[in-house]
């Protein structure tokens, strides 16, 4: 335990030691999921919309008024004709069409129910959701003046309808997403680097030479990174849930053995890229390219992966991030349990402990 | 000239092969308990090989072969903590500060906190380093980095000290100073194993051993070397036997 606990305390030194390495586990993920926080859930301001009112009676008139009195939205252009929707979408200037049932007063009043449809341009997945929901709080609130003083309520039904990317995947990803970066950042690219640097310093040869056993010398190496890592992990969750509203609905305790699990095979892949290569820079762009790039691109995180090209697809199988950010999706924003999630599990298992083992032999084929 | 009786290492037709080649062939040799041996050849004679495996890094391929009265094949541990080492790379941590470095050594050793403290204190007295405990070690001088990490590779007591040209890239007096270091350390009892490219130094040691291509072809002290090839330096002898392929 003394030669282990030596390890440990040597690598904290090299980690508060250097600024850069700081910067990265620290200040990397905050401003990170700052940016991606506010990026994503930017406020709207005179989000440019259309109105297509066949019926252009009392009520559907005061919706509009109500909606252009707010500071949100900006009318562009009255549609005169249903058929010209497509087009108009298409010029890539108006974010919504709202579009009114023909005889809405007179339905509401007989019916006790009119419905309009919110029709938003979703390639902009983001903005449309934040535009449909601010234009559904409108006419919830114009309902419900209507309501106060009505002993038969009535009914205005809002019917989103998201055009180009229907099933608004890819929003409010930003939390599981960033925490894949920032934990393969973190724990593979470190992890390769720190034991690179002991190959290209020559204090690795001291090490393997010393009664530390390649396991120790592993282990010593990764157990800070794995700490900081955890410390990073909860901290994005806090700051999601504290800052950008995030919910966590499902099991902490689950969500952390998520992460842990996530951050075990981060490390795994940290540990077999030092084994590939014996330089700093090398180890630098390999973790970068073959782990950082397929994060960002090809994990959902950004892109949603029902939207790729057909290859891509089958490439976002083998990108472990995937699986992590659909499960911490899942516990997180659906709050369901391991019943769920259990495949993914299974799969980010697998994939840990084929890497743990590629490594250990390659370390093995270095020492004999 | 002392009298050495005991083998601390024995190697008996040390043979390492690497696929068709054969890095170490059929090395025969002994190192007497506090000798300085010296273990000479040009670069890719062979001599890291033979390191490694007396280090209980790699395997042999077949001979006998015993470390500190430890086998190479099957108490390797046992060698690894019997033993030091000093790498001709450079091998301290340049962001740790000296004392950082000691305890980290001796702490992988299992020395206790109270011994780590007595020697680091014996090490930087004798190095006359005494203000510089508590620098980081990238802003102390090559030459004594040097020493520095000599001393740490010697700091658990072990029975032979493995140099790997330790004085590579440094000015003539701070070899010499390293070389009294050398000296003090095998008077005390610790077998010295050195590799070197300086033939001078071959001078210093009591015995040295020249490879050429994988074999041994010369073992003896460096009198009776110079005597036998009937040269005046041991430079003339390396050259001769280098030569002879």
């Amino acid at each position: 335990m003394k030669r282990f606990w030596s390890f440990v305390i040597k690598e904290f030194y090299h980690i508060f030691r250097d600024r850069k390495t700081l910067l990265i586990l620290f200040g990397l993920p905050v401003t990170l999921i700052l940016i991606f926080g506010y990026v994503i859930r930017s406020e709207i301001k005179d989000a440019n919309i259309a109105i297509y009112d066949p019926s252009k009676d009392e009520i559907t008139k005061d919706i509009s008024n109500k909606l252009l009195a707010s500071d949100y939205f900006n009318l562009v252009e009255n549609v005169q004709n249903i058929q010209e929707i497509d087009d108009i979408f298409k010029k890539g200037v108006v974010r919504e069409i709202i579009v009114f049932e023909s005889d809405f007063a007179r339905k509401l009043e007989q019916n006790g129910e009119a419905s309009i449809q919110l029709i938003a341009d979703a390639s902009d997945a983001n903005t449309a959701n934040l535009v449909v929901n601010y234009t559904r709080a409108i006419i919830f609130d114009y309902m419900n003046e209507l309501n106060r003083n009505n002993p038969n309520p009535l009914q205005i039904l809002a019917e989103p309808r998201m055009v180009y990317n229907e099933e608004m995947k890819g929003a409010y990803m930003f939390v599981p997403g960033t925490m894949a970066l920032i934990l393969m950042l973190v724990s593979a690219l470190m992890t390769s680097i720190s034991i690179v640097r002991e190959k290209e310093m020559g204090t690795m040869e001291v090490l393997l030479v010393s009664p530390l056993k390649p396991a120790q010398i592993i282990l010593g190496k990764v157990t800070p990174y794995v700490t900081l890592s955890l410390i990073n992990a909860v901290t994005i969750i806090l700051l999601g849930y504290f800052v950008f509203g995030v919910p966590i609905h499902g099991s902490v305790f689950l969500l952390l053995a998520e992460c842990m699990l996530f951050i075990l095979l981060a490390l795994s892949l940290g540990l077999l890229i030092s084994t590939l290569t014996s330089s700093q820079r090398a180890a630098m762009f390999i973790s970068l390219f073959s782990l950082m790039l397929p994060t960002i691109l090809l994990s959902g995180f950004i892109f949603p992966v029902e939207n790729m090209p057909e290859i891509l697809q089958w490439l976002s199988v083998i990108v472990p991030p995937k699986y992590f950010i659909i499960i911490i999706k899942d516990i997180m924003l659906k709050g369901v349990g391991m019943s769920f999630v259990w495949k993914e599990t299974l799969v980010l298992i697998g994939m840990t402990t084929i890497f743990i083992l590629l490594s250990i032999r390659k370390f093995k084929i270095r020492l004999d | 000239m002392r009298n050495y009786t005991e083998n601390i290492i024995e190697a008996e037709n040390l043979v390492k092969k690497f696929g068709d080649f054969t890095a170490n062939d059929r090395l025969n040799f002994q190192v007497k308990k506090g000798e300085i041996f010296g273990f000479l050849g040009a670069n890719g004679a062979g001599k890291t090989t033979a390191i490694k495996i007396l280090c209980g890094l790699w395997l042999p391929t077949s001979g006998n072969i015993k470390v500190a009265g430890f086998d190479v094949y099957k108490q390797r541990e046992k060698i690894k903590r019997n033993i030091g080492y000093m790498s001709q790379k450079f091998s301290l941590y340049e962001d740790l500060t000296v004392k950082e470095n000691f305890r980290f050594y001796g702490g992988i050793y299992r020395m206790r906190s109270g011994d780590i403290r007595e020697k680091t204190g014996f090490f930087l007295k004798k190095l006359d380093l005494e203000k510089s405990g508590d620098t980081v070690l990238s802003s102390i001088p090559l030459g004594w980095k040097q020493k520095l990490a000599f001393s740490i590779a010697i700091m658990h007591d072990p029975k032979i000290v493995f140099l790997d040209e330790p004085t590579g890239g440094v000015d003539p007096v701070t070899r010499r100073q390293f070389w009294d270091m050398i000296y003090e350390t095998a008077h005390n009892g610790i077998t010295v194993f050195v590799t070197t490219h300086y033939m001078d130094e071959a001078e210093y040691c009591d015995r040295v051993s020249i490879m050429v291509d994988g074999k041994i072809e010369a073992l003896d002290t460096p009198g009776n070397l110079k005597e036998k090839f009937r040269v005046e330096s041991m430079n003339e002898v390396f050259i001769k036997l280098a030569r002879k392929k």
